[in-house]
C-alpha cells in the first residue's frame, strides 16, 4: 500500500462568476521515500489539490478520498488534521517570508512547532533540537543564529528554516509547493540539495509541486502532468521526458528554450476557463493532433505502455492500443 | 572586425543611499558596448545590478559617475526635455505585465500613448496605427476598447511590446520580459520578440535571471555579480569555454530538463549567500564564495580583460580563470597567508 493514495479528488469553488472546477478527478499514489513531482502551469490545479488534502481549502466543495496511512484526509476532522499536519505531513511553500512570523525569533518558532506536537519535550531539549535542525539544513553558526529574526535571514536561508520546521518531527511525507521558485538558481541548487539529502537520510516521501521541468528532471521519481484541473499524463521520470505520450507533455517540453537560437515551438492559445470548460478533452483547442472525437468526448486516463505506471489521457494510439482492439 | 556601436557604457556607477547613511553600490563600475542589431544578454542573480544597469542605459536613472553614449551622443547629463527625442529610440519592456499597465485605461489608449506624447498622430489616424501595432504583436485589433484586466498575462506582455514598438525604436531594453509567464506562453513571446527584431532591425538588451532563456535569445552574454561584470563573451563561447568560476557555478546550478544530463553532471554548490551590496567584499567580490579563491583575490580587484587564447570579445575578471575542462567541483579555496 502506498503512503498516500489519492482517488478521484474533485475540488470546486463557488464564485460570483460561476463554479470554478479547480481539480477534476485527480488520482495518484505517493510511495514511501519517493518523490512525486506534480507539474503544470498556472491554474492547472496542482497546488489546490495538495492544499485540499491537508485541509487548507476552506469554502471549497470537495469529493474523493485521500488515504494517508489508513486515515482519509478528506473526511478527517480538524483536530485529526491538525495532529497530522506538522507531525506526519510537513509542508513548505513558495514564499518563506510570509510563512514565518516576522516578530518572533527563528528558534522560538521552531521550538513552538516542536512543542505543539510533543508535549513531553522540555524547552531546553526542543531548543537543542531546533539548533540541530538548523545545522542539518546548512545554516552556518546555527547556535548563534537561532535567536535571529526572519528578516535577518536571506531568502534561501528562510526557505531552509521552513524545511527545518517541516522536517522537525520527522514526517513521513513532505509537501513542497514551488519551494525554490522565489530563489536564485545557485540558492535553488543549495535548497534542492538539502531536500535530497534529508530524503536519503530519513526516507521521507516528497510531493514536489513545480512548474519547472528542469527541477522535475533533477528531483522526481514519478511525474504527474496536470492541465485544467486534470491529469494529462503520469509516468516515471524518464518516460515523461523520453517516451511521453500526451501532446500537452510534448508541447511543454518543446516550449523550453533550446540551446541553439532555433525558433521555439510554443503551445498556441491559452488554457480554457475553469468555469466554462469545453466538452471533450480540455487540451483539444491547443492540440496539434486534435480530431473530432477529442472535441466531444473527454479521454480517460489509460495505460499507454507496458509499464503500468505510465498513463495518458489522450485518444491517440499508444503501445497498448492493439491489445485493446483485438 | 568592425561592428557599429549603438550604445556605450563607460565606468558606470550607480549608488543608492539607504536610511542608515550607507550606500548601496548597485552598479559598481561597468563598461560595455551594445552593437547594432545584436541581442546582448545580461544575467545574474537578485541584487547583481542587472536591472539598475539597464535603467541607467535607458537614462531612467541618473548615473552616479561614468557615462552612457547613444549613437555617439553622451546622454548621461541630458535633462528630461533634452532626452525626449531620444526616448523614441530607446524603449523598455518590463517584467510585470500586471503592474506596468494602468488598469483603468483602455488598451487602445495605452498603446497609443507614445503617439500622443510625441505628437505623431491623433484621432482616427492614431487608432489606425494602434490597431496595426496590435495586429503586429498578435492581438486582435477589435479588442482596442478593452481593459488590461480582460487580457491574460501573455496578452498583456504583447500589449507592453506593442507600446514599446510604437515609435519604431532602435534599442529595446527587455527587463525580464518573460519571467512572469508560463513556459508555453513564454515561448510565444520569445518568438514574437525574435520576429520583430528581424523585421525592424532592432537591438535588444535582454535581462533575465533565467540562463536558458538568455542563452536562447542572446548573441553575447554579460554575467554580473554584485554590481560588476565578471564575464562577457559570445554566447557559445561563454558556455563552451567558461572562464569565471562564478559563471561556471551559475551554469551548473541551472536545472536541465533532461534526466540523463541531470544524473550525470557534476554540480557545483556554492557555499553561503550573496554578500550585501552596501558592504561588498574587498578585492574580487566573489572571493568569499569562490572555490578557487587565493590570497591575492581578497587583496586586489581583478580587471575585466581577455584571457590569453580567447578571442578579443571574450573577457573575464579573474586572476585564476578556468581552463577548458577544469574540474571546479574538487577545487578548494586557499586564503591563508603562507
Amino acid at each position: 500500500m502506498a503512503l498516500l493514495e489519492v482517488r478521484d479528488l474533485r475540488v470546486s469553488f463557488d464564485t460570483p462568476d460561476g463554479t470554478v472546477r479547480a481539480v477534476r478527478g485527480l488520482s495518484y499514489d505517493v510511495e514511501a521515500g519517493q518523490t512525486l513531482a506534480v507539474v503544470g502551469e498556472s491554474g492547472s490545479g496542482k497546488s489546490v489539490s495538495t492544499q485540499t488534502i491537508t485541509g487548507l481549502t476552506r469554502g471549497a466543495t470537495v469529493s474523493g478520498t485521500a488515504f494517508f496511512d489508513g486515515t482519509d484526509l478528506i473526511t478527517a476532522d480538524q483536530s485529526t488534521l491538525r495532529r497530522l499536519r506538522g507531525a506526519q505531513i510537513g509542508m513548505i511553500f513558495q514564499d518563506p517570508l510570509s510563512s514565518l512570523h516576522p516578530q518572533y525569533r527563528i528558534g522560538w518558532q521552531i521550538v513552538e512547532m516542536i512543542r505543539a506536537h510533543d508535549r513531553e519535550i522540555s524547552k531546553q531539549d526542543a531548543r537543542k533540537r531546533a539548533a540541530d535542525l538548523l545545522t542539518l539544513v546548512g545554516i552556518p553558526r546555527a547556535a548563534e543564529r537561532i535567536d535571529d529574526y526572519p528578516h535577518q535571514f536571506s531568502g534561501g536561508m528562510r526557505q531552509r528554516v521552513m524545511i527545518a520546521m517541516a522536517m522537525a518531527l520527522d514526517p513521513a511525507l513532505l509537501i513542497a509547493d514551488e519551494p525554490t521558485t522565489a530563489l536564485d538558481v545557485t540558492v535553488q541548487a543549495q535548497v534542492l540539495n538539502v531536500m535530497r539529502r534529508l530524503q536519503e537520510q530519513f526516507g521521507t516521501a516528497i510531493i514536489l509541486i513545480t512548474h519547472d521541468l528542469g527541477v522535475v528532471a533533477e528531483m522526481a521519481d514519478e511525474v504527474v502532468v496536470m492541465y485544467a484541473g486534470a491529469v494529462m499524463e503520469r509516468a516515471p521520470r524518464r518516460d515523461i521526458f523520453y517516451r511521453n505520450h500526451h501532446p500537452y507533455t510534448q508541447g511543454l517540453l518543446a516550449s523550453l528554450p533550446a540551446r541553439s537560437g532555433e525558433r521555439l515551438t510554443p503551445i498556441p492559445g491559452t488554457p480554457p476557463s475553469l468555469i466554462s470548460l469545453p466538452k471533450g478533452c480540455p487540451f483539444a483547442a491547443r492540440c496539434p493532433h486534435v480530431f473530432d472525437k477529442c472535441r466531444t468526448e473527454a479521454p480517460p486516463l489509460v495505460d499507454v505502455a507496458r509499464d503500468p505506471r505510465h498513463q495518458s489521457a489522450c485518444w491517440l494510439p499508444h503501445e497498448n492500443s492493439e491489445a485493446i482492439a483485438s | 572586425m568592425t561592428t557599429d556601436v549603438l550604445l556605450k557604457v563607460e565606468n558606470v556607477r550607480k549608488e543608492f543611499p539607504t536610511h542608515s547613511k550607507e550606500v548601496v553600490q548597485a552598479v559598481a563600475g561597468v563598461s560595455l558596448e551594445v552593437h547594432k542589431g545584436e541581442t546582448l544578454g545580461l544575467v545574474g542573480e537578485t541584487g547583481c545590478g542587472k536591472s539598475t544597469l539597464a535603467r541607467c542605459m535607458a537614462h531612467l536613472y541618473d548615473v552616479t559617475s561614468g557615462s552612457v553614449t547613444f549613437e555617439g551622443q553622451d546622454i548621461t547629463k541630458l535633462s528630461r526635455k533634452a532626452m525626449r527625442p531620444l526616448r523614441r529610440d530607446v524603449q523598455v519592456i518590463f517584467q510585470d505585465p500586471y503592474g506596468s499597465l494602468n488598469p483603468r485605461r483602455r488598451v487602445g489608449s495605452i498603446i497609443g500613448d507614445p503617439f500622443a506624447i510625441h505628437n505623431i498622430a491623433s484621432g482616427n489616424e492614431r487608432k489606425k496605427k494602434v490597431q496595426e501595432l496590435m495586429e503586429l504583436v498578435g492581438l486582435n485589433p477589435e479588442h482596442y476598447n478593452r481593459f488590461p484586466a480582460e487580457f491574460s498575462g501573455g496578452q498583456r506582455q504583447r500589449i507592453g511590446v506593442a507600446r514599446a514598438l510604437a515609435l519604431r525604436p532602435k534599442l529595446v531594453i527587455c527587463d525580464e520580459p518573460v519571467s512572469a509567464l508560463d513556459v508555453s506562453i513564454q515561448a510565444q513571446i520569445i518568438n514574437l520578440l525574435a520576429d520583430l527584431q528581424k523585421e525592424f532591425d532592432l537591438t535588444y538588451v535582454f535581462i533575465s535571471h533565467d540562463l536558458s532563456v538568455v542563452r536562447h535569445v542572446s548573441n553575447r552574454i554579460a554575467v554580473m555579480y554584485l554590481g560588476k561584470i565578471v564575464e562577457l563573451a559570445p554566447t557559445d563561447e561563454l558556455f563552451s569555454q567558461t572562464r569565471h568560476p562564478y559563471t561556471r557555478a551559475l551554469l551548473s546550478a541551472l536545472p536541465v530538463a533532461d534526466p540523463d544530463t541531470a544524473d550525470s553532471r557534476e554540480q557545483i554548490i556554492l557555499g553561503g549567500d550573496i554578500p550585501s551590496a552596501t558592504n561588498p567584499p574587498e578585492g574580487c567580490r566573489f572571493h568569499t564564495r569562490c572555490p578557487k579563491a587565493r590570497l591575492d583575490c581578497a587583496a586586489e580587484e581583478p580587471p575585466l580583460e581577455a584571457v590569453l587564447d580567447d578571442s578579443w570579445q571574450h573577457r573575464t575578471a579573474c586572476f585564476y580563470p578556468l581552463t577548458v575542462g577544469e574540474d571546479l567541483s574538487t577545487a578548494v579555496p586557499d586564503l591563508k597567508a603562507s
